[in-house]
């Protein structure tokens, strides 16, 4: 009798428990979906009350999305293809050559692998403003400032904490597996994209989606990096937009234009949520 | 090519320790055989990384050191040597110490309120809730949104709410700025947190749970006795990483308030990025950098070695 009572005290209080959290996520959601209302009005019913629904009088379908993509001398469009271009580089330059050199550190592990990764480990602490002014410099001395040329930049900043995590990963790989590949006669090169490459599915995946993550929304290191007239992402893009120097926008084709750079951030969650989740767990553990 | 594989044999001739320790290694079997054909191959492996990597960050580094004890400069070649002028100059700098004190009060409400509100929706979500992965869904999903963004979309949000009520904006008042810079770091990070929470939780053996309940632990006595002293490491790398991120945070406080009203919600790192701008304060900025730097690692490493003490080993 008692038991059962406290069994059933258990089942109230856990739907009691979901009806808050189920609450604490629909006001969680508000903020977006305040914006995605907000991309159907008009300007001026945008600027008068942020928080009425579009009425017959406001409502203007999807010319916001239209003025938000297209308007300006540099369109929003043309931001997207160069974010989606420096992210897809950037990441695949540093999987493929932070795990080559992390594989040839754990195996190694001579003086200079030792300096080479506590370096690595240095700078993920230092923080951006130390090398703000000097990167922008070194970079433009090297004609780096493209969208092509900008992932060589990332490879280099993103190195610590891609060779850290990759590092730590290759160490628990047992080398006798690399051992009976070198007998078969494997070369290093061979052995490496044949043997190591595979096993480190995992940890690829975790470190893709974090560099991901930090290439897709960085501001500050492309636009000091990028010329600005010829070249921008999508931040910077919102930024000048924005602050008016460079022409302002209407707010509703600016909350198009602020839903439009969310979008493909969610798709990109709801596909591979699981490995995300892992990878964000994974690369805490590391740190 | 010729030209990096010879350089390459350099180095492992610098590096090749003497003779008699690469004997040993012989003896030991193929581990030796692999490591030193691979090392023939250095300049393909960590080649293309080591040279990105002094161009990226270990250049940039030095000439950030070399630069913040320069005079006047538009480039780097220009500069003359000058001493601690700019140290001086940056330790009298009355907005770098009112940012510093807003960035310190700002980290410490920061790291208390998302550290505490992770972990109980952590804790909420792993006793078996229905819905929890939905919840979770939603929870982290604002992470993946960058700080510009999310700076405009909740300042154009703050304002509209502002409007609601009062005549003022959400740059016109230091409150206000402060708090908003709450709210959308609440907002971007409590979903991070909490999956590095929700692994840790999931973590903690179920016996030793079990063994607390039947030896008629209440709840609260689990929770601070059992529960929290095993989640420590998780602890320790939350607190680090939302106490570096606060003391580092720029995107947001750019897009959000952009340092307004007069200065006076510039955190750290707009602070010093604003001085770069301008030729006269360039230097300065540098040294500030350098201060901001090496304060940043101190903090860090001072926080690990705190929370590490209190981690039990398993």
């Amino acid at each position: 009798m008692g038991k059962q009572q406290t069994i059933k005290q258990e089942k109230t209080r856990k739907t009691i428990m979901s009806i808050v959290l189920g609450f604490i996520c629909i006001i969680y959601m508000l903020p977006i979906l305040t914006i995605i209302v907000n991309t159907f009005k008009d300007a001026n019913a945008v600027k008068s009350n942020l928080f009425a629904l579009p009425n017959g009088d406001t409502f203007v379908g999807f010319e916001n999305y239209v003025t938000g993509m297209t308007a300006g001398s540099f369109p929003f469009w043309k931001a997207v293809l160069f974010n989606v271009i420096i992210t897809v580089l950037s990441a695949f330059l540093i999987l493929l050559f932070c795990s080559m050199a992390a594989w040839y550190v754990a195996r190694v592990n001579s003086l200079f692998c030792k300096i080479f990764y506590y370096l690595c480990v240095f700078s993920m602490v230092v923080p951006f403003q130390m090398v703000q002014f000097t990167l922008s410099k070194t970079a433009d001395s090297l004609g780096m400032n493209t969208p092509w040329t900008i992932p060589v930049i990332y490879l280099g900043f993103g190195a610590g904490l891609a060779i850290f995590m990759f590092v730590g990963f290759t160490k628990s790989i047992p080398i006798e597996i690399e051992e009976a590949a070198s007998i078969d006669g494997c070369g290093p090169v061979k052995t490496y994209f044949m043997v190591v490459l595979p096993m480190l599915k995992p940890t690829l995946i975790s470190v893709g989606i974090l560099e991901i993550m930090w290439v897709w929304n960085d501001y500050l290191l492309p636009s000091l990096v990028l010329d600005l007239a010829k070249y921008r992402n999508i931040p910077m893009h919102i930024q000048l937009t924005t602050t008016g120097s460079y022409g302002s926008m209407n707010l509703g084709a600016m909350m198009a234009m602020i839903f439009l750079s969310i979008v493909p951030i969610i798709i990109f969650y709801l596909t591979c949520q699981k490995y995300i989740i892992k990878g964000v767990a994974a690369g805490a553990v590391k740190g | 090519m010729s030209n990096t594989s010879s350089g390459a044999s350099v180095k492992t001739a610098v590096d090749g320790k003497p003779p008699k320790k690469k004997k040993v290694k012989y003896s030991s079997g193929h581990s030796s055989m692999t490591k030193r054909s691979l090392r023939k191959w250095c300049w393909l492996f960590i080649g293309p990384v080591f040279a990105s990597f002094i161009i990226g960050f270990i250049w940039p580094f030095l000439q950030g050191i070399y630069l913040s004890f320069c005079g006047k400069f538009n480039i780097i070649s220009n500069a003359h040597l000058q001493g601690f002028e700019n140290y001086v100059k940056a330790f009298s700098d009355e907005t770098f110490f009112h940012s510093f004190w807003f960035t310190a009060l700002f980290a410490v409400v920061s790291v208390v309120l998302i550290n505490l509100l992770a972990f109980s929706i952590a804790y909420a979500l792993t006793q078996g809730v229905k819905g929890s992965n939905l919840f979770r869904t939603v929870f982290f999903m604002p992470n993946l949104i960058g700080g510009i963004v999310l700076g405009y979309l909740w300042s154009m949000i703050f304002d509209g709410l502002l409007d609601l009520w009062t005549s003022q904006n959400l740059v016109d008042n230091e409150v206000y700025g402060f708090w908003g810079l709450i709210i959308l770091l609440l907002w971007q990070q409590v979903g991070y947190m909490m999956i590095i929470y929700i692994a840790g939780l999931q973590a903690v053996p179920d016996d030793m749970i079990e063994a607390a309940k039947i030896d008629g632990a209440t709840k609260s006595q689990t929770l601070f006795r059992v529960i929290i002293p095993n989640v420590m490491p998780s602890i320790t790398i939350c607190t680090f990483l939302t106490l570096t991120n606060s003391f580092k945070l720029y995107d947001q406080n750019l897009a959000l308030t952009g340092g307004k009203p007069s200065r006076l919600t510039e955190m750290l790192a707009l602070n010093i990025s604003n001085g770069y701008s301008n030729m006269a304060t360039r230097g300065m900025a540098q040294a500030k950098a350098v201060i901001f730097f090496i304060f940043v690692a101190a903090l860090g490493i001072a926080q690990l070695a705190a929370t590490r003490k209190k981690e039990v080993q398993q």
